[in-house]
């Protein structure tokens, strides 16, 4: 079916606003947070109701046509990436909080409302929403379930998987699903298909509708920034904070390429000459803070901090903050683009992998930043590259399969947060094997048989791992054939 | 020696699998009177024990689905850690298996720190109804590579796959606990001040109300529990500890005394089940009670209002319906999603539904 025809029959349910097939207009949805991978869709559409979401998709189901959703399109693995045969169903217009229950503390959304938005809209009341992740401003609640998104302040308050309590999820037949406790209770009955939905990037099914869980605004946060001249003492000084029986609301780590190029963007008063700094906050009751504050200080110290600050007032947080934050911009400032890395890794193998990612950086001749959520050992490298270069975008994914493939090869796994997307498919053959594979694609096929939402993502196929695994081998480099993957 | 046992479970479930004979898994038998009855051929999983891995400071631990419970806590508490779930032992023979495939969560539940069995599954390692083994999740804290098969698992009763091996996110003890008594006829009024506390930023750690008695728990620094003990008011309860062991085990009066039916009712922490008749014992701030002698399709109607579900949990039929009843297109589902783990159906047939 061309696209005319296409709109055509999708405009006999939308209005007019709500259908895109104007080449033009299509080009803003060519990609999501990872632009180095783009494509033109059929059609895009932008539906106002639920009911026009399952209209949609029983058209889409009918017509065998592929379907991509689509929250803010910030993701950062190409889950959002259109199909050239296929349809993006944007949420965007669905972005109404529809009800606050204070006394069960949840709150029922549309999918496309943003994270940050939810927080704003019960702050009033001391609650909040805690999975924060660096895109709040912009992301959206649908995509933060299609991908379990994290944050800064997961290590103590979970990812996305540990904060919703129900989901409505239209399936590919345009039935819709409820998933969870709707009302705020704390489990239904039946498998935990809401654990199976989050995270599963789009594929089995299309959520509409989200109800969060709200938590009591913590009295207190306060956060010490510490500062080292060896990457080692400031993983150990985690390992040492985390032994003591303290869960802090975020500890992050940046290396000395990170602090340099968000110190030149932020000012936030990071020395530049450290090896690596921490960034750890605290929350919570204030007298269990204060006692904390002052744990966590002498556990820096007797790591060999070269510095120690405590913020002294909100102010000053923010500005500790606003570095780490700013890390991204900041890269993007010193190099014409970078590709980043979103390996998970048990901390106490830190060292090493830096070391090694040092080791591929200089073989590779690209520079690498690193910053790290390091209390729950999500690394964040940024490979710094130029996409006008000829080839250097090949060389840049080359060198990050290589990182993931470390990852692995310590225990970890090549997507902590990000998601697989288009991105990372390769990397799955590596991960896992082929009857772990064909599982994951009976699960998909027991929700969407005809395998239309959102196909060639997240999940590779059979044949496309025996092509990667044998170009591997070529290299006389089978992925860790003897390796325990836990 | 185990790597032996696994292949023998293995060859045990290919077996089955190959004759289409239905297997009932067992790990310790204390949850035996739980879900519906599933016949079949019994297939032992308590030999396969033991911790494989167990790093303190990663907060991550690895252990065969055989291993005891108590043994685990026992361990961990070494290092002055437990697990956040604080899964009941119906008996000492408890395992990790068995709780993970459960899915049952003890006082902590609701609080911050703590969680659901599925919150604290980081991997797991499985056998499905073809006799494969397979892992899925990891070792570390974030994972998002694939779909979130090892959650899934937690709560499925086995009727998915047979746990191997299970990792699970560990977290640090409190450094003081401290039980809060008030006297409180009407549960009405427990759950109203549950809800009260539980919207303010209080180190609470469990809130029960069992015969005109509530009981808060606060877990934090010497400071914190000090400062919201003062907030909250009550006496302290110096055998409080026993008490939340007794409501996780059962073995408070509350379930001795009702031995011809036990429901569970988990509902919104804050909705009014009055007029309630039938004798309750309320749990996790309201989320969960438990409900002796009522009729389980009257008391399904007036839950079903609040969006929350009723559980047969002991003392029932065990042939007829145990679990609320799923509406027609999530049935289908779970019926075709049995069907991708578990083609033949062999595994702990009809111990959730009896359609699989």
């Amino acid at each position: 079916m061309n696209r005319q025809s296409l709109s055509r029959r999708f405009r006999k349910f939308l209005p007019r606003s709500s259908v895109i097939d104007q080449p033009g207009s299509l080009r803003a949805y060519e990609c999501d947070g990872l632009s180095a991978y783009r494509q033109l869709p059929l059609l895009v559409i932008l539906p106002e109701t639920v009911g026009q979401v399952r209209r949609a998709l029983r058209v889409c189901r009918e017509l065998r046509l592929p379907v991509v959703s689509r929250g803010a399109g910030t993701g950062l693995s190409g889950g959002a990436l259109p199909h050239p045969q296929g349809i993006v169903l944007s949420l965007a217009k669905m972005n109404r909080v529809l009800e606050i229950d204070a006394p069960n503390r949840t709150a029922r959304v549309q999918a496309g409302v943003r994270n940050l938005a939810i927080s704003e809209a019960v702050a009033h009341l001391g609650l909040f929403y805690a999975p924060d992740p660096s895109s709040q401003i912009a992301c959206s609640i649908g995509g933060n379930v299609a991908e379990n998104a994290g944050g800064v302040h997961c290590l103590k308050y979970g990812l996305t998987v540990h904060n919703i309590a129900a989901l409505k999820v239209a399936t590919i037949d345009g039935d819709l699903l409820t998933l969870g406790a709707p009302g705020g209770g704390l489990d239904c009955a039946g498998f935990d298909l809401l654990a199976l939905l989050i995270g599963s990037e789009g594929m089995l099914g299309v959520v509409v509708e989200v109800t969060v869980k709200l938590l009591p605004s913590p009295e207190s946060a306060r956060v010490l920034l510490g500062a080292f001249d060896a990457v080692e003492n400031a993983a150990d000084s985690v390992a040492s904070i985390i032994a003591a029986g303290i869960i802090p609301a975020g500890v992050e780590m940046m290396d000395n390429p990170a602090i340099r190029a968000a110190e030149d963007f932020a000012n936030a008063g990071y020395p530049r000459d450290a090896a690596a700094i921490l960034l750890c906050e605290l929350d919570g009751d204030s007298a269990e803070v204060g006692a904390q504050v002052i744990e966590v200080r002498a556990i820096l110290e007797r790591h060999g901090a070269v510095e120690i600050r405590v913020a002294r007032d909100e102010a000053e947080r923010a500005l500790f903050w606003s570095g780490r934050k700013s890390a991204f911009p900041a890269i993007g400032r010193i190099s014409p683009d970078y590709y980043c890395i979103d390996g998970t890794i048990p901390r106490k193998h830190l060292s090493r992998v830096l070391a090694e990612i040092n080791r591929l950086s200089d073989e590779y001749g690209l520079r690498v930043a690193n910053v790290f959520h390091a209390g729950d050992g999500n690394l964040h490298p940024l490979i710094l590259y130029d996409a006008n270069r000829r080839g250097e975008l090949e060389k840049t994914e080359e060198l990050g399969e290589k990182i993931l493939e470390l990852c692995i090869q310590v225990g970890g796994t090549i997507t902590g947060e990000h998601g697989v997307g288009v991105e990372k498919i390769g990397a799955m053959c590596a991960q896992f094997n082929d009857s772990e594979r064909a599982q994951f694609h009976a699960v998909r096929e027991a929700f969407d048989p005809a395998r239309l939402l959102n196909p060639g993502k997240a999940i590779p196929t059979l044949a496309r791992c025996a092509e990667h695994n044998a170009m591997h081998v070529h290299r006389g480099q089978t992925p860790f054939p003897d390796l325990e993957r836990f | 020696m185990s790597d032996s046992i696994e292949k023998r479970l293995q060859q045990q479930v290919l077996e089955a699998h190959h004759a289409a004979q239905p297997l009932n898994i067992v790990g310790g038998a204390s949850k035996a009177f739980y879900g519906r009855e599933a016949g079949g051929a019994p297939l032992d999983t308590a030999a396969h024990k033991g911790v494989l891995r167990y790093d303190p400071a990663e907060l991550v631990l690895t252990a065969r689905a055989g291993t005891r419970v108590a043994d685990l806590e026992e361990l961990l508490a070494l290092k002055n850690q437990m697990l956040g779930f604080e899964p009941p032992r119906f008996s000492g023979a408890t395992t990790i298996g068995g709780a993970v495939a459960a899915g049952l969560a003890g006082p902590r539940r609701p609080f911050s720190g703590a969680g659901a069995v599925r919150d604290f599954v980081l991997g797991v390692k499985l056998l499905n109804g073809k006799g494969e083994i397979m892992r899925f999740g990891g070792e570390v804290m974030k994972n998002v590579a694939g779909f979130d098969i090892a959650r899934l698992m937690a709560g499925a009763m086995g009727v998915l796959g047979i746990l191997l091996e299970v990792s699970l996110r560990i977290v640090p003890q409190p450094p003081l606990e401290k039980t809060l008594l008030l006297e409180q006829p009407k549960p009405g009024d427990a759950i109203a001040l549950f809800n009260r506390l539980a919207a303010r930023p209080l180190p609470l750690s469990a809130a029960a109300w069992d015969g005109g008695e509530t009981r808060l728990r606060l877990s934090g620094s010497a400071a914190g529990v000090q400062r919201a003990q003062a907030a909250i008011g009550g006496e302290a309860d110096s055998l409080g500890h026993k008490f939340w062991q007794r409501l996780r085990d059962h073995e408070l009066p509350f379930f001795a005394n009702h031995e011809r039916s036990l429901l569970r009712v988990s509902l919104p922490p804050a909705a009014e089940l009055s007029p309630l008749s039938a004798p309750q014992l309320v749990d996790w701030g309201g989320a969960q009670r438990w409900v002796a002698e009522a009729d389980f399709d009257a008391l399904r109607k007036v839950v079903a209002r609040h969006g929350g579900h009723v559980t047969l949990f002991r003392h029932a039929d065990r042939r007829a319906a145990i679990f609320e009843p799923l509406a027609p297109p999530l049935h289908a589902l779970h019926l075709r999603l049995k069907r991708a783990f578990d083609p033949v159906g062999i595994l702990n047939r009809g111990r959730l539904y009896q359609a699989f």
